[in-house]
């Protein structure tokens, strides 16, 4: 079943077309890598996913519902998470406060004032915060955490919401490559609730993590299909070797 | 670790502190002193109110004296045409009509289509009390320049309450549950996204929540506030005038909050104690009188330049006023105890 379908998305800057006709099918539960060279355009699609731009032109269909031209805070509503390429954590705030705020975002104004889920979600939280390693850190200010485990709150800030579209930009960058093999770790259980596309650089890492991949370069999708598909792709080959 | 938990006592104990201080205070100053005080009480809702908005929610406002002065022309009004001064009413009325002032103003400059700029917000308050100063002082039915003057006393019944001790603890108490519900609700967990929202609003969207709702609504809960606050200070002044409503006293609001430290609700209070009481002494003087504005601004500068953290800052670490909002409860999990002495 399909529960992300873009078809023909375009994007223009000025004169460069950022992206131009994009179209690429997302299965539900299944891991979609997004990969291609510096400024090919991933990180411009899935801002348009996210409602961080509005695409030119084309459709986006999310579960069944157009989002094209609705707003972030809807489409996060309706299940569809994004992780910024710039870590996006709120650095004064704590560990802890970080997941909450995450977590308590359906929450009415009215539950909010009265504080309602503040101690019915703190096992979940916890549970979260073990498991990406952050329990000793709970209550540090997040903006005190190296970098690699900012990129782990950000990303446990997501996953605890179980949406059902996770996009992440570059979750591992600026890792290290212990860092790395742990990240993908992290992300292997979620396949159970969450469709994820993500986007890297190293094609190493993501296609022992993904079942499809598509390559974008020059705002086109060069080649799209399932990893042993692409690695056997020499346009892709071509791209890789020459301009990587 | 445990130095950490030691700092975050302070706060409590700063606030415990002034409570204290309060509440005893007229037992041991004369009339005079206690009208002074009472004033300054009185300022510290407007103060709160200010600091509600910017400190907690990033709304720089200039608004905060508006909504002061048409509560206090309300009532003022009321006396002085109507002759109606009874306390329950006074005070709901001043309430009501911050609540519903602010709430327009929430709806015009923060509610729109797009999220506002902060200098948006800024101009539009600003403007909007500017034009009211102009009007009231224009307008002679409600005194024009001279201001109102009321000439009853604020009434329980057919008991007057003059400025004085009692006065003095009925602006207390209004100061206290305004702070009281004011911690609560910086300390919820709908606290918890205004301070999201103070770091990265854009951010909050990608969660799902819809931020100019909490924003106004804050705004108009700070407008009861100071709506609260300039009923009393009209009865308690027996006056209120175009200065009590315009930019002048909204920006009184900003350098109470500055000057006191942002980020805690005992900061503004600090703020308005300090500078009423440089402001009182220097009065004395008159060689001093004219340049209060120079002197104001120049404290300002220092605190801003020095020490932006304000008067507060040097007591309490900015850790502790950014506080914890989730209740970190590992002691229920078994065997998990790591960071908890
Ligand atoms: N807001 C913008 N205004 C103008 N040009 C932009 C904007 N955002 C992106 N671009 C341009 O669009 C192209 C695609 O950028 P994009 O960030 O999507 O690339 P990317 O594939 O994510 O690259 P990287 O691997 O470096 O993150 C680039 O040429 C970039 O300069
Ligand atoms: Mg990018």
């Amino acid at each position: 079943m399909t529960i992300l379908a873009i078809e023909n998305i375009g994007k223009q800057f000025g004169s460069l077309k950022a992206l131009d006709g994009i179209d690429i099918n997302v299965e539900k539960n299944t891991f979609h890598g997004l990969i291609g060279p510096n400024g090919s355009g991933k990180s411009t699609l899935l801002k348009a996913l996210a409602g961080d731009h509005f695409a030119d032109q084309g459709t986006i269909t999310f579960d069944g519902i157009d989002i094209t031209h609705q707003p972030p805070e809807y489409r996060a509503s309706i299940g569809l998470n994004f992780k910024f390429q710039i870590t996006a954590i709120f650095p004064e705030l704590s560990v802890y406060d970080n997941i909450l705020l995450s977590v308590q975002s359906t929450a009415s104004i009215w539950e909010l004032i009265r504080s309602r889920s503040r101690a019915s979600l703190n096992d979940k939280i916890l549970e979260t915060l073990e498991q990406f390693q952050l329990l000793d850190k709970a209550e540090s200010l997040a903006g005190e955490l190296s970098h690699g485990q900012q990129q782990w709150l950000e990303i446990s800030m997501s996953v605890i919401r179980k949406p059902k579209l996770l996009l992440l930009d570059e979750p591992t960058g600026g890792m290290s490559p212990e860092e790395r093999r742990a990240t993908g770790e992290l992300l292997l259980p979620i396949r159970k609730e969450t469709t994820l596309v993500i986007v890297e650089h190293d094609l190493e890492w993501i296609k022992d993590i993904c079942d499809n991949l598509t390559v974008l370069d020059q705002g086109k999708v060069l080649d799209s299909g399932t990893v042993d598909k692409i690695e056997k792709s020499n346009k892709v080959k071509e791209v890789y070797t020459t301009r990587v | 670790m445990k130095d950490k938990k030691a700092n975050f006592k302070r706060l409590p104990l700063l606030e415990a502190i002034i409570l204290g201080f309060l509440v005893v205070a007229p037992l041991f100053l004369s009339d005079f002193y206690t009208v002074i005080l009472t004033r300054m009480l009185i300022l510290c809702l407007l103060a709160i109110s200010f600091e509600l908005c910017w400190g907690y929610s990033g709304i720089m406002t200039f608004g905060q004296g508006l909504f002061f002065g048409m509560a206090g022309y309300a009532v003022a009004l009321l006396a002085n045409k109507v002759g109606f001064v009874q306390i329950w009413g006074v005070i709901p009325i001043g309430i009501f009509v911050g609540t519903i002032v602010s709430f327009l103003l929430a709806w015009l400059l923060l509610l729109g289509k797009k999220a506002p700029e902060i200098i948006f917000v800024a101009l539009g308050t600003l403007t909007f009390s500017y034009a009211a100063e102009r009007l009231v002082s224009g307008w002679y039915y409600v005194g024009g320049g001279n201001g109102l003057s009321i000439f009853e006393f604020l009434s329980f019944g057919s008991y007057e309450i003059e400025p004085g001790v009692l006065f003095y603890y009925i602006a207390g108490i209004a100061l206290l549950v305004s702070y009281l519900l004011s911690r609560y609700l910086v300390r919820s967990q709908l606290g918890l996204v205004l301070a999201a929202m103070r770091q990265d609003e854009k951010r909050l969207l990608f969660l799902g929540y819809r931020v100019r709702g909490f924003k106004a609504l804050v705004f108009t809960f700070a407008g009861a506030v100071a709506g609260l606050g300039g009923a009393l200070y009209a009865h308690h002044e027996g006056f209120i005038g175009p200065n009590n409503m315009g930019i002048g006293i909204s920006t009184m609001a900003v350098l109470y909050t500055l000057f006191g430290g942002v980020g805690s609700l005992i900061g503004p209070l600090i703020g308005v104690f300090a500078l009423e009481t440089i402001s009182f002494t220097l009065s004395g003087v008159d060689a001093f009188k004219s340049f209060w504005p120079v002197i104001l601004g120049a404290i300002l500068l220092v605190v801003v330049t020095f020490k932006p953290d304000g008067l507060t800052g040097f007591i309490v670490s900015r850790r502790e006023r950014i506080g914890t909002f989730g209740r970190i409860d590992k002691k229920e999990k078994n065997g998990r105890k790591e960071t908890k002495d």
